[in-house]
Protein backbone atom coordinates (compact mmCIF):
# COMPACT_ATOMS: atom_id res chain seq x y z
CA UNK A 1 0.00 0.00 0.00
CA UNK A 2 1.06 3.74 -1.01
CA UNK A 3 0.57 6.76 0.51
CA UNK A 4 1.98 10.20 -0.44
CA UNK A 5 2.71 13.53 1.55
CA UNK A 6 3.48 16.94 0.25
CA UNK A 7 6.04 18.99 2.72
CA UNK A 8 6.31 22.84 2.00
CA UNK A 9 9.91 24.16 2.66
CA UNK A 10 9.88 27.08 5.43
CA UNK A 11 6.62 25.86 7.06
CA UNK A 12 7.32 24.63 10.59
CA UNK A 13 3.71 24.69 11.64
CA UNK A 14 3.06 21.65 9.60
CA UNK A 15 5.40 19.60 9.77
CA UNK A 16 5.25 16.55 12.05
CA UNK A 17 1.94 16.29 9.76
CA UNK A 18 3.00 13.13 7.96
CA UNK A 19 4.55 11.57 11.00
CA UNK A 20 1.60 11.85 12.91
CA UNK A 21 -0.63 10.15 10.06
CA UNK A 22 1.49 7.53 9.49
CA UNK A 23 1.63 6.99 12.87
CA UNK A 24 -1.88 5.79 13.09
CA UNK A 25 -1.48 3.77 10.15
CA UNK A 26 1.08 1.90 11.94
CA UNK A 27 -1.28 1.63 15.15
CA UNK A 28 -3.59 0.17 12.66
CA UNK A 29 -1.59 -2.39 11.16
CA UNK A 30 -0.70 -3.42 15.01
CA UNK A 31 3.01 -2.83 14.56
CA UNK A 32 5.06 -2.80 18.10
CA UNK A 33 4.80 0.58 19.77
CA UNK A 34 8.68 0.66 20.21
CA UNK A 35 8.94 0.60 16.57
CA UNK A 36 5.85 2.97 16.14
CA UNK A 37 8.40 5.01 18.05
CA UNK A 38 11.42 4.46 15.67
CA UNK A 39 9.63 5.72 12.35
CA UNK A 40 8.07 8.51 13.99
CA UNK A 41 11.01 10.03 15.31
CA UNK A 42 12.71 9.36 11.98
CA UNK A 43 9.99 10.50 9.75
CA UNK A 44 9.37 13.44 12.01
CA UNK A 45 13.09 14.57 11.94
CA UNK A 46 13.12 13.82 8.02
CA UNK A 47 10.02 15.96 7.55
CA UNK A 48 11.66 18.81 9.65
CA UNK A 49 14.99 18.83 7.12
CA UNK A 50 12.57 19.44 3.97
CA UNK A 51 11.09 21.92 5.94
CA UNK A 52 13.83 23.46 7.69
CA UNK A 53 16.66 23.32 4.85
CA UNK A 54 14.46 22.84 1.04
CA UNK A 55 11.71 24.67 -1.10
CA UNK A 56 9.30 21.80 -1.61
CA UNK A 57 9.33 17.74 -1.04
CA UNK A 58 6.92 14.77 -1.08
CA UNK A 59 7.48 11.68 0.98
CA UNK A 60 5.99 8.53 -0.28
CA UNK A 61 5.13 5.67 2.18
CA UNK A 62 4.95 1.77 1.28
CA UNK A 63 4.03 0.03 3.47
CA UNK A 64 3.87 -3.86 3.49
CA UNK A 65 3.37 -6.72 5.82
CA UNK A 66 7.12 -6.88 6.40
CA UNK A 67 8.39 -3.25 6.40
CA UNK A 68 7.83 0.31 5.77
CA UNK A 69 9.70 1.92 2.94
CA UNK A 70 10.33 6.00 3.06
CA UNK A 71 11.60 8.14 0.45
CA UNK A 72 12.02 11.91 0.59
CA UNK A 73 12.54 13.82 -2.14
CA UNK A 74 12.96 17.46 -2.25
CA UNK A 75 13.86 20.33 -4.61
CA UNK A 76 16.32 22.38 -2.74
CA UNK A 77 20.25 23.12 -2.02
CA UNK A 78 21.24 20.12 -1.31
CA UNK A 79 23.99 18.33 0.87
CA UNK A 80 27.44 19.26 -0.68
CA UNK A 81 29.16 16.58 1.89
CA UNK A 82 26.89 14.21 3.27
CA UNK A 83 29.43 12.63 5.62
CA UNK A 84 30.14 16.28 7.40
CA UNK A 85 26.33 16.27 7.20
CA UNK A 86 26.14 13.16 9.24
CA UNK A 87 28.12 14.01 11.69
CA UNK A 88 26.25 14.91 15.39
CA UNK A 89 26.32 18.94 16.08
CA UNK A 90 26.97 19.95 12.49
CA UNK A 91 24.17 22.02 11.16
CA UNK A 92 23.85 24.74 8.78
CA UNK A 93 20.46 25.89 10.01
CA UNK A 94 20.42 29.95 10.08
CA UNK A 95 19.94 31.34 13.49
CA UNK A 96 16.18 32.18 12.47
CA UNK A 97 15.98 28.19 13.10
CA UNK A 98 18.33 28.01 15.72
CA UNK A 99 15.69 30.56 17.55
CA UNK A 100 12.38 27.93 16.68
CA UNK A 101 14.02 25.01 18.58
CA UNK A 102 14.96 23.27 15.55
CA UNK A 103 19.15 23.17 14.18
CA UNK A 104 20.89 21.12 16.54
CA UNK A 105 22.49 18.85 14.14
CA UNK A 106 21.21 15.62 15.49
CA UNK A 107 18.97 14.95 13.01
CA UNK A 108 20.12 12.77 10.73
CA UNK A 109 22.46 11.16 13.09
CA UNK A 110 19.25 10.50 15.27
CA UNK A 111 17.17 9.00 11.86
CA UNK A 112 20.36 6.59 10.97
CA UNK A 113 19.52 5.35 14.65
CA UNK A 114 16.09 4.60 14.41
CA UNK A 115 15.76 3.12 11.14
CA UNK A 116 17.23 -0.23 9.79
CA UNK A 117 18.22 1.09 6.43
CA UNK A 118 19.05 4.52 5.31
CA UNK A 119 20.20 5.72 2.04
CA UNK A 120 21.13 9.63 1.93
CA UNK A 121 21.45 11.03 -1.94
CA UNK A 122 22.17 14.89 -3.11
CA UNK A 123 22.93 16.78 -5.78
CA UNK A 124 24.09 20.60 -5.06
CA UNK A 125 21.19 22.80 -6.35
CA UNK A 126 18.74 20.31 -7.05
CA UNK A 127 18.01 18.27 -4.61
CA UNK A 128 17.76 15.65 -1.76
CA UNK A 129 16.65 11.81 -1.63
CA UNK A 130 16.32 10.17 1.34
CA UNK A 131 15.45 6.39 1.91
CA UNK A 132 14.50 5.07 4.85
CA UNK A 133 13.85 1.20 6.03
CA UNK A 134 12.27 -0.23 8.90
CA UNK A 135 11.69 -3.62 9.31
CA UNK A 136 8.38 -4.62 11.22
CA UNK A 137 9.61 -7.27 13.41
CA UNK A 138 13.06 -6.04 14.58
CA UNK B 1 -38.38 3.79 31.49
CA UNK B 2 -36.95 1.92 28.28
CA UNK B 3 -33.00 1.18 29.39
CA UNK B 4 -30.59 0.09 27.23
CA UNK B 5 -28.01 -1.70 29.30
CA UNK B 6 -24.54 -0.52 28.46
CA UNK B 7 -21.03 -0.96 30.53
CA UNK B 8 -19.99 0.28 33.18
CA UNK B 9 -22.48 2.77 35.33
CA UNK B 10 -23.20 5.03 32.20
CA UNK B 11 -26.48 4.04 31.21
CA UNK B 12 -29.10 5.26 28.41
CA UNK B 13 -32.48 5.65 27.95
CA UNK B 14 -33.48 4.27 25.01
CA UNK B 15 -36.97 6.66 24.82
CA UNK B 16 -35.24 9.84 25.54
CA UNK B 17 -32.29 9.36 22.81
CA UNK B 18 -33.26 10.17 19.33
CA UNK B 19 -29.92 9.08 17.42
CA UNK B 20 -28.89 13.06 16.85
CA UNK B 21 -25.34 11.76 16.66
CA UNK B 22 -23.82 14.97 18.84
CA UNK B 23 -22.56 11.92 21.49
CA UNK B 24 -20.95 9.87 18.50
CA UNK B 25 -18.95 13.43 17.16
CA UNK B 26 -17.41 13.87 20.64
CA UNK B 27 -16.14 10.57 21.89
CA UNK B 28 -12.67 10.33 21.96
CA UNK B 29 -12.52 6.50 21.08
CA UNK B 30 -15.00 6.82 18.37
CA UNK B 31 -16.80 4.00 20.79
CA UNK B 32 -20.42 5.11 19.91
CA UNK B 33 -22.31 4.48 16.48
CA UNK B 34 -25.65 5.11 15.52
CA UNK B 35 -27.76 1.62 16.03
CA UNK B 36 -31.73 1.20 15.08
CA UNK B 37 -31.86 4.50 16.01
CA UNK B 38 -30.24 5.22 18.99
CA UNK B 39 -26.69 5.01 20.64
CA UNK B 40 -24.96 2.49 20.91
CA UNK B 41 -21.89 2.61 23.45
CA UNK B 42 -19.13 -0.13 22.63
CA UNK B 43 -17.99 -1.27 25.90
CA UNK B 44 -14.27 -2.08 25.25
CA UNK B 45 -13.38 0.95 23.71
CA UNK B 46 -15.51 3.31 26.40
CA UNK B 47 -13.39 5.30 28.44
CA UNK B 48 -15.83 6.76 30.74
CA UNK B 49 -14.87 9.93 30.15
CA UNK B 50 -18.78 11.44 29.95
CA UNK B 51 -18.01 13.70 26.85
CA UNK B 52 -21.25 12.02 25.66
CA UNK B 53 -23.26 12.71 28.36
CA UNK B 54 -22.19 16.65 28.12
CA UNK B 55 -22.96 16.52 24.46
CA UNK B 56 -26.86 15.31 25.29
CA UNK B 57 -29.01 17.94 24.19
CA UNK B 58 -32.21 15.35 25.12
CA UNK B 59 -30.28 14.29 28.78
CA UNK B 60 -30.53 10.38 27.50
CA UNK B 61 -27.88 9.42 29.01
CA UNK B 62 -27.83 9.25 32.68
CA UNK B 63 -25.81 7.90 35.75
CA UNK B 64 -26.52 4.61 37.95
CA UNK B 65 -26.22 4.21 41.66
CA UNK B 66 -26.25 2.57 44.19
CA UNK B 67 -29.40 2.40 46.67
CA UNK B 68 -29.09 4.93 48.77
CA UNK B 69 -31.11 2.70 51.72
CA UNK B 70 -27.84 0.36 51.38
CA UNK B 71 -26.65 2.08 54.50
CA UNK B 72 -29.11 1.32 57.10
CA UNK B 73 -27.61 -2.23 57.19
CA UNK B 74 -24.66 -0.78 58.92
CA UNK B 75 -23.54 0.72 62.11
CA UNK B 76 -21.14 2.72 60.82
CA UNK B 77 -22.23 4.68 57.51
CA UNK B 78 -19.48 6.58 56.28
CA UNK B 79 -19.88 8.96 53.77
CA UNK B 80 -17.07 9.41 51.60
CA UNK B 81 -16.79 11.78 49.12
CA UNK B 82 -14.12 14.05 46.91
CA UNK B 83 -13.43 18.41 48.46
CA UNK B 84 -15.23 19.12 44.67
CA UNK B 85 -18.17 18.14 46.66
CA UNK B 86 -18.17 21.19 48.90
CA UNK B 87 -17.08 23.63 46.36
CA UNK B 88 -20.34 23.34 44.53
CA UNK B 89 -22.27 25.35 47.48
CA UNK B 90 -22.60 28.71 47.00
CA UNK B 91 -20.90 30.71 49.74
CA UNK B 92 -23.96 30.80 52.19
CA UNK B 93 -23.47 27.18 52.94
CA UNK B 94 -21.01 26.42 55.58
CA UNK B 95 -18.58 23.61 55.09
CA UNK B 96 -19.82 22.87 58.87
CA UNK B 97 -23.64 22.82 57.77
CA UNK B 98 -23.01 20.91 54.92
CA UNK B 99 -21.54 18.09 56.94
CA UNK B 100 -24.63 18.63 59.24
CA UNK B 101 -26.82 18.03 56.02
CA UNK B 102 -24.79 14.92 55.31
CA UNK B 103 -25.05 13.59 58.94
CA UNK B 104 -28.53 14.62 58.42
CA UNK B 105 -29.44 12.10 55.75
CA UNK B 106 -28.54 9.38 57.79
CA UNK B 107 -24.58 8.97 57.70
CA UNK B 108 -22.48 8.79 61.13
CA UNK B 109 -19.32 10.05 59.68
CA UNK B 110 -17.99 12.12 56.84
CA UNK B 111 -15.00 12.19 55.29
CA UNK B 112 -13.51 13.73 52.45
CA UNK B 113 -11.58 11.65 50.35
CA UNK B 114 -8.14 14.07 50.23
CA UNK B 115 -7.72 13.73 54.36
CA UNK B 116 -4.63 11.23 54.60
CA UNK B 117 -3.03 13.01 51.46
CA UNK B 118 0.19 13.43 53.14
CA UNK B 119 0.68 9.66 52.27
CA UNK B 120 0.11 9.48 49.29
CA UNK B 121 2.22 12.23 48.51
CA UNK B 122 4.89 10.33 50.46
CA UNK B 123 4.65 7.17 48.81
CA UNK B 124 4.20 8.93 45.32
CA UNK B 125 7.61 10.95 46.05
CA UNK B 126 9.33 7.29 46.98
CA UNK B 127 7.95 5.40 44.14
CA UNK B 128 8.75 8.26 41.22
CA UNK B 129 12.96 8.76 43.19
CA UNK B 130 13.13 5.37 41.30
CA UNK B 131 15.68 5.85 38.21
CA UNK B 132 15.08 2.48 36.80
CA UNK B 133 11.07 3.27 35.77
CA UNK B 134 10.09 4.34 32.68
CA UNK B 135 9.71 8.42 32.53
CA UNK B 136 8.08 10.96 32.53
CA UNK B 137 5.68 9.00 35.54
CA UNK B 138 2.05 9.74 34.26
CA UNK B 139 -0.16 10.29 37.18
CA UNK B 140 -3.00 7.05 37.79
CA UNK B 141 -5.33 9.76 39.53
CA UNK B 142 -8.28 9.55 36.77
CA UNK B 143 -9.21 6.51 35.88
CA UNK B 144 -10.90 7.56 32.65
CA UNK B 145 -7.06 8.53 31.15
CA UNK B 146 -6.11 5.66 32.60
CA UNK B 147 -8.21 3.46 30.13
CA UNK B 148 -7.19 5.67 27.47
CA UNK B 149 -4.07 4.90 27.61
CA UNK B 150 -4.53 1.44 27.52
CA UNK B 151 -6.91 1.63 24.87
CA UNK B 152 -5.35 4.75 22.72
CA UNK B 153 -1.83 5.01 23.56
CA UNK B 154 -0.69 1.49 24.74
CA UNK B 155 3.03 1.78 24.84
CA UNK B 156 2.94 4.66 27.89
CA UNK B 157 1.07 2.28 29.85
CA UNK B 158 4.40 1.64 31.19
CA UNK B 159 4.84 5.09 32.58
CA UNK B 160 1.38 5.01 34.63
CA UNK B 161 2.14 4.95 38.06
CA UNK B 162 1.06 1.99 39.73
CA UNK B 163 -0.26 3.43 43.17
CA UNK B 164 -4.10 3.34 44.14
CA UNK B 165 -6.05 6.56 43.61
CA UNK B 166 -6.82 8.80 46.92
CA UNK B 167 -10.42 7.14 46.97
CA UNK B 168 -8.62 3.45 47.62
CA UNK B 169 -6.07 5.46 50.31
CA UNK B 170 -8.80 6.88 52.33
CA UNK B 171 -11.09 4.29 52.45
CA UNK B 172 -8.74 2.20 53.68
CA UNK B 173 -7.87 4.74 56.02
CA UNK B 174 -11.14 5.14 57.10
CA UNK B 175 -12.27 1.48 57.80
CA UNK B 176 -9.03 0.92 59.59
CA UNK B 177 -9.12 4.11 62.02
CA UNK B 178 -12.87 3.18 63.11
CA UNK B 179 -11.95 -0.24 63.66
CA UNK B 180 -8.91 0.79 66.09
CA UNK B 181 -11.64 2.25 67.80
CA UNK B 182 -13.64 -0.35 68.01
CA UNK B 183 -15.63 -0.94 65.17
CA UNK B 184 -15.84 -4.43 64.08
CA UNK B 185 -15.24 -4.71 60.02
CA UNK B 186 -18.91 -5.80 58.87
CA UNK B 187 -20.53 -2.95 60.65
CA UNK B 188 -18.54 -0.34 58.66
CA UNK B 189 -20.41 0.68 55.42
CA UNK B 190 -18.77 2.96 53.29
CA UNK B 191 -20.82 5.03 50.49
CA UNK B 192 -18.31 7.12 48.18
CA UNK B 193 -20.09 9.89 46.40
CA UNK B 194 -18.84 10.15 42.85
CA UNK B 195 -18.05 12.60 40.58
CA UNK B 196 -17.69 11.52 37.68
CA UNK B 197 -18.82 8.16 35.46
CA UNK B 198 -15.15 7.26 35.48
CA UNK B 199 -14.58 7.26 38.85
CA UNK B 200 -17.43 4.85 39.64
CA UNK B 201 -16.61 2.36 37.08
CA UNK B 202 -13.31 1.75 39.07
CA UNK B 203 -14.83 1.93 42.37
CA UNK B 204 -16.83 -1.23 41.37
CA UNK B 205 -13.90 -3.07 39.20
CA UNK B 206 -10.67 -1.95 41.24
CA UNK B 207 -7.76 -2.97 39.17
CA UNK B 208 -6.01 -5.80 40.77
CA UNK B 209 -8.36 -6.56 43.69
CA UNK B 210 -11.56 -9.51 43.77
CA UNK B 211 -13.59 -7.00 45.91
CA UNK B 212 -13.86 -3.08 46.36
CA UNK B 213 -13.53 -1.92 49.90
CA UNK B 214 -16.19 0.48 49.37
CA UNK B 215 -19.73 -0.62 49.83
CA UNK B 216 -21.71 1.32 48.24
CA UNK B 217 -21.15 4.26 45.28
CA UNK B 218 -23.56 7.19 44.80
CA UNK B 219 -24.18 9.68 42.46
CA UNK B 220 -22.93 13.06 43.44
CA UNK B 221 -25.47 15.10 41.16
CA UNK B 222 -28.27 13.39 43.96
CA UNK B 223 -26.63 13.49 46.50
CA UNK B 224 -25.83 17.47 46.07
CA UNK B 225 -30.25 17.90 45.48
CA UNK B 226 -30.25 16.02 48.96
CA UNK B 227 -27.92 17.97 50.79
CA UNK B 228 -29.80 21.48 49.47
CA UNK B 229 -32.99 20.00 50.48
CA UNK B 230 -32.18 19.42 54.00
CA UNK B 231 -30.09 22.82 53.56
CA UNK B 232 -33.29 24.41 52.59
CA UNK B 233 -35.13 23.45 55.42
CA UNK B 234 -33.28 25.70 57.68
CA UNK B 235 -32.85 22.96 60.58
CA UNK B 236 -29.52 21.99 59.82
CA UNK B 237 -26.91 22.30 62.79
CA UNK B 238 -23.26 22.81 61.82
CA UNK B 239 -20.88 20.23 63.27
CA UNK B 240 -18.38 20.91 64.73
CA UNK B 241 -15.12 20.49 62.18
CA UNK B 242 -13.76 17.43 64.11
CA UNK B 243 -13.97 15.23 60.86
CA UNK B 244 -11.70 17.55 59.19
CA UNK B 245 -9.21 17.79 61.78
CA UNK B 246 -6.94 16.02 59.16
CA UNK B 247 -7.55 17.82 56.12
CA UNK B 248 -5.09 20.02 54.40
CA UNK B 249 -4.35 23.22 51.62
CA UNK B 250 -3.02 20.47 49.53
CA UNK B 251 -5.44 18.16 50.38
CA UNK B 252 -8.29 20.89 49.49
CA UNK B 253 -6.47 21.50 46.07
CA UNK B 254 -5.25 17.76 45.00
CA UNK B 255 -8.36 16.64 42.64
CA UNK B 256 -7.91 20.41 41.20
CA UNK B 257 -5.59 20.99 37.91
CA UNK B 258 -1.73 21.29 39.32
CA UNK B 259 -3.01 19.54 43.02
CA UNK B 260 -0.68 16.60 42.17
CA UNK B 261 1.72 18.38 39.41
CA UNK B 262 2.77 21.31 42.00
CA UNK B 263 4.72 18.98 44.66
CA UNK B 264 6.42 16.91 41.92
CA UNK B 265 10.25 16.98 42.33
CA UNK B 266 12.00 17.65 38.45
CA UNK B 267 9.87 19.22 35.70
CA UNK B 268 5.99 18.46 35.74
CA UNK B 269 3.26 19.41 33.70
CA UNK B 270 -0.66 19.32 34.11
CA UNK B 271 -3.07 18.59 31.32
CA UNK B 272 -6.80 18.86 31.75
CA UNK B 273 -9.30 17.73 29.25
CA UNK B 274 -9.41 14.78 27.31
CA UNK B 275 -9.55 16.27 24.01
CA UNK B 276 -6.16 18.02 25.09
CA UNK B 277 -5.36 15.15 27.05
CA UNK B 278 -5.21 13.12 23.93
CA UNK B 279 -2.42 15.73 21.76
CA UNK B 280 -0.74 15.90 24.44
CA UNK B 281 0.33 12.21 24.67
CA UNK B 282 0.57 11.80 20.90
CA UNK B 283 3.35 14.02 21.79
CA UNK B 284 4.82 12.26 24.65
CA UNK B 285 4.43 8.72 22.49
CA UNK B 286 7.07 10.45 19.88
CA UNK B 287 9.39 11.32 23.12
CA UNK B 288 8.88 15.15 22.01
CA UNK B 289 9.16 15.81 25.94
CA UNK B 290 11.92 14.00 26.98
CA UNK B 291 12.68 16.11 29.96
CA UNK B 292 9.55 15.75 31.77
CA UNK B 293 9.55 13.76 35.06
CA UNK B 294 6.07 14.04 36.32
CA UNK B 295 2.69 14.35 33.90
CA UNK B 296 -0.54 15.36 36.11
CA UNK B 297 -3.65 14.11 33.53
CA UNK B 298 -7.00 14.88 34.21
CA UNK B 299 -10.46 14.16 31.68
CA UNK B 300 -12.42 17.16 32.58
CA UNK B 301 -11.68 20.24 31.50
CA UNK B 302 -10.64 22.18 35.17
CA UNK B 303 -9.82 18.13 36.30
CA UNK B 304 -12.12 16.92 38.74
CA UNK B 305 -14.07 20.58 39.64
CA UNK B 306 -15.48 19.97 35.83
CA UNK B 307 -16.96 16.11 36.80
CA UNK B 308 -20.23 15.33 34.71
CA UNK B 309 -21.97 15.18 38.42
CA UNK B 310 -21.18 18.33 39.46
CA UNK B 311 -23.45 20.70 39.88
CA UNK B 312 -23.04 24.30 38.66
CA UNK B 313 -20.30 26.47 36.91
CA UNK B 314 -16.66 24.36 37.39
CA UNK B 315 -14.64 27.44 37.40
CA UNK B 316 -16.77 28.77 40.05
CA UNK B 317 -16.38 25.74 42.12
CA UNK B 318 -12.59 25.59 41.64
CA UNK B 319 -12.23 29.34 42.77
CA UNK B 320 -14.34 28.65 46.16
CA UNK B 321 -12.17 25.13 46.80
CA UNK B 322 -8.91 27.67 46.28
CA UNK B 323 -10.05 30.04 48.88
CA UNK B 324 -11.39 27.09 51.32
CA UNK B 325 -7.87 25.71 51.12
CA UNK B 326 -6.49 28.54 52.58
CA UNK B 327 -8.12 28.39 55.83
CA UNK B 328 -6.44 24.55 56.39
CA UNK B 329 -2.79 24.09 57.32
CA UNK B 330 -0.38 23.68 54.35
CA UNK B 331 0.32 19.95 54.80
CA UNK B 332 0.05 17.26 57.23
CA UNK B 333 2.26 14.94 57.99
CA UNK B 334 2.79 11.72 57.79
CA UNK B 335 3.21 11.06 61.46
CA UNK B 336 -0.26 12.26 62.39
CA UNK B 337 -1.86 9.49 60.53
CA UNK B 338 0.03 7.39 62.36
CA UNK B 339 -1.68 8.03 65.67
CA UNK B 340 -5.10 6.57 64.37
CA UNK B 341 -3.79 3.63 61.86
CA UNK B 342 -0.57 1.33 61.50
CA UNK B 343 0.86 3.07 58.89
CA UNK B 344 3.05 0.44 57.25
CA UNK B 345 -0.37 -2.27 57.08
CA UNK B 346 -1.80 0.27 55.57
CA UNK B 347 1.27 1.13 52.45
CA UNK B 348 0.96 -2.57 51.70
CA UNK B 349 -2.32 -1.78 50.44
CA UNK B 350 -1.63 1.11 48.13
CA UNK B 351 0.45 -0.54 45.26
CA UNK B 352 -1.47 -1.91 41.93
CA UNK B 353 -0.06 -4.30 39.74
CA UNK B 354 1.50 -3.08 36.33
CA UNK B 355 -1.41 -1.38 33.74
CA UNK B 356 -1.81 -3.84 30.56
CA UNK B 357 -2.44 -2.34 27.25
CA UNK B 358 -5.28 -3.21 25.21
CA UNK B 359 -4.88 -1.85 21.98
CA UNK B 360 -8.57 -0.80 20.02
CA UNK B 361 -6.90 1.03 16.90
CA UNK B 362 -5.46 -2.42 14.91
CA UNK B 363 -8.00 -3.51 12.27
CA UNK B 364 -6.69 -6.91 12.60
CA UNK B 365 -4.42 -8.82 14.97
CA UNK B 366 -2.42 -10.30 11.56
CA UNK B 367 -0.31 -7.79 9.95
CA UNK B 368 -1.03 -8.76 6.57
CA UNK B 369 -4.73 -8.98 6.72
CA UNK B 370 -4.21 -5.51 8.75
CA UNK B 371 -2.88 -4.25 6.03
CA UNK B 372 -5.01 -5.34 3.08
CA UNK B 373 -8.45 -3.58 5.54
CA UNK B 374 -6.59 -0.32 5.79
CA UNK B 375 -6.31 -0.79 1.92
CA UNK B 376 -9.67 -1.76 1.81
CA UNK B 377 -11.08 1.32 4.01
CA UNK B 378 -9.02 3.57 1.68
CA UNK B 379 -10.80 2.36 -1.33
CA UNK B 380 -13.68 2.96 0.14
CA UNK B 381 -12.95 6.53 1.14
CA UNK B 382 -12.46 7.32 -3.01
CA UNK B 383 -16.11 6.53 -2.82
CA UNK B 384 -17.69 8.34 0.61
CA UNK B 385 -18.77 11.97 0.50
CA UNK B 386 -15.91 13.01 3.15
CA UNK B 387 -18.70 15.28 4.54
CA UNK B 388 -18.63 13.47 8.31
CA UNK B 389 -22.46 14.01 8.50
CA UNK B 390 -23.17 11.56 10.51
CA UNK B 391 -26.15 9.86 9.00
CA UNK B 392 -24.61 6.10 8.79
CA UNK B 393 -24.58 6.01 12.24
CA UNK B 394 -20.59 6.20 12.16
CA UNK B 395 -19.13 10.06 13.29
CA UNK B 396 -16.95 10.33 10.18
CA UNK B 397 -16.91 9.00 6.80
CA UNK B 398 -13.73 6.93 7.83
CA UNK B 399 -15.09 5.70 10.89
CA UNK B 400 -17.82 4.25 8.25
CA UNK B 401 -15.34 2.72 5.96
CA UNK B 402 -12.99 1.20 8.95
CA UNK B 403 -16.49 -0.56 10.09
CA UNK B 404 -17.38 -1.45 6.50
CA UNK B 405 -13.75 -3.61 6.01
CA UNK B 406 -14.83 -4.77 9.47
CA UNK B 407 -18.10 -6.08 8.36
CA UNK B 408 -20.04 -4.08 11.09
CA UNK B 409 -21.49 -1.68 8.58
CA UNK B 410 -22.64 -1.63 4.29
CA UNK B 411 -21.51 0.69 1.85
CA UNK B 412 -25.88 1.41 1.51
CA UNK B 413 -25.48 3.45 5.32
CA UNK B 414 -23.99 6.16 3.12
CA UNK B 415 -27.20 7.97 2.47
CA UNK B 416 -25.42 10.59 -0.14
CA UNK B 417 -24.43 6.60 -2.20
CA UNK B 418 -27.94 5.58 -1.97
CA UNK B 419 -28.98 8.81 -3.55
CA UNK B 420 -26.05 8.60 -6.12
CA UNK B 421 -27.51 5.24 -7.04
CA UNK B 422 -31.15 5.76 -7.28
CA UNK B 423 -30.26 8.47 -9.52
CA UNK B 424 -27.75 5.29 -12.03
CA UNK B 425 -31.14 3.48 -11.38
CA UNK B 426 -28.70 0.86 -9.69
CA UNK B 427 -31.67 1.20 -6.62
CA UNK B 428 -35.40 1.84 -6.45
CA UNK B 429 -36.79 4.91 -4.24
CA UNK B 430 -38.65 2.17 -1.86
CA UNK B 431 -35.19 -0.08 -1.15
CA UNK B 432 -33.27 3.63 -0.42
CA UNK B 433 -36.22 4.27 2.13
CA UNK B 434 -36.62 0.79 3.49
CA UNK B 435 -32.68 0.65 3.97
CA UNK B 436 -32.69 4.43 5.82
CA UNK B 437 -35.69 3.20 7.61
CA UNK B 438 -33.94 -0.38 8.94
CA UNK B 439 -30.76 2.14 10.32
CA UNK B 440 -33.36 4.54 11.76
CA UNK B 441 -36.11 3.06 12.82
CA UNK B 442 -40.09 2.84 11.47
CA UNK B 443 -41.95 5.74 10.84
CA UNK B 444 -38.66 7.72 12.17
CA UNK B 445 -39.18 10.46 9.64
CA UNK B 446 -43.32 11.33 10.11
CA UNK B 447 -43.15 14.73 10.67
CA UNK B 448 -43.17 15.41 14.90
CA UNK B 449 -44.08 18.53 16.39
CA UNK B 450 -42.91 17.57 19.68
CA UNK B 451 -39.36 17.57 19.05
CA UNK B 452 -36.82 19.42 20.45
CA UNK B 453 -37.63 23.00 18.87
CA UNK B 454 -40.81 22.37 16.91
CA UNK B 455 -44.07 23.43 17.45
CA UNK B 456 -45.08 21.96 20.29
CA UNK B 457 -41.74 21.17 22.17
CA UNK B 458 -42.62 20.79 26.09
CA UNK B 459 -39.24 19.79 27.90
N1 LIG C 1 16.85 17.90 2.90
C1 LIG C 1 17.98 18.63 3.04
N2 LIG C 1 18.33 19.55 2.13
C2 LIG C 1 19.44 20.29 2.27
N3 LIG C 1 20.28 20.17 3.32
C3 LIG C 1 20.00 19.27 4.26
C4 LIG C 1 18.84 18.46 4.18
N4 LIG C 1 18.82 17.64 5.25
C5 LIG C 1 19.93 17.93 5.98
N5 LIG C 1 20.65 18.90 5.38
C6 LIG C 1 21.95 19.45 5.83
O1 LIG C 1 22.51 18.59 6.79
C7 LIG C 1 22.73 19.27 8.02
C8 LIG C 1 22.54 18.37 9.18
O2 LIG C 1 21.19 17.95 9.26
P1 LIG C 1 20.62 17.49 10.64
O3 LIG C 1 21.49 16.43 11.19
O4 LIG C 1 19.19 17.13 10.45
O5 LIG C 1 20.76 18.76 11.54
P2 LIG C 1 19.91 20.10 11.56
O6 LIG C 1 18.72 19.89 10.70
O7 LIG C 1 19.61 20.29 12.97
O8 LIG C 1 20.82 21.17 11.00
C9 LIG C 1 21.76 20.44 7.96
O9 LIG C 1 22.15 21.51 8.75
C10 LIG C 1 21.80 20.80 6.49
O10 LIG C 1 22.94 21.55 6.17
S1 LIG D 1 -10.94 14.52 36.03
FE1 LIG D 1 -11.83 13.84 37.97
S2 LIG D 1 -14.05 14.01 37.64
FE2 LIG D 1 -13.09 14.03 35.62
S3 LIG D 1 -13.09 11.90 34.91
FE3 LIG D 1 -11.10 12.27 35.90
S4 LIG D 1 -11.38 11.66 38.03
FE4 LIG D 1 -13.42 11.89 37.14
MG1 LIG E 1 17.40 18.33 11.02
Amino acid sequence: MQVKYQVEGGDFTSAGYASSQVKKLLKQLNVAPKVIKNVVVALYEAEVNIVAHAYRGVIEVELDPQKITLVLEDEGPGIPNIDLAMQEGFSTASPAVREMGFGAGMGLPNIKRNVDDMQLESQVDKGTRLTLIKFFNA
Amino acid sequence: MNTQHMNHALKLDADKCIGCTHCIKVCPTEAIRVVNGKANVQAERCVDCGECVRACPYNAFYVDEDDWALKEQYKYRVALFPSVFIGQFARNHSQESIYGAILKLGFTHVYEVEQPIALLKEITKEYCADEEKTKPFISSYCPAVVRLIQLKFPSLTENIINIKAPHDLSANYIKRSLMNRGAKEDEIGIFYISPCVAKMAAVKNPIGEKQSIINGVLNMKEAYNRVMKVLETGEVEAVATDFMKRLTRDGVKWGLTTGESKHAKGKSMAIDGIHNVIKFLDRLENDEAPWLHFLEVRACDLSCAGGILLTGNRFLTDDRLRKRAQKFPAAGKVEDLQVTVDLDELRKKLYTDPIPPKPIMMLDTDMGRALEKLARARNIMCHLPGIDCGACGAPTCQALAEDMVQAKAKMSDCIFLQQTWQRQGKISAQKAFDNMENKWGKNRFMPDCNKKGAKNESL
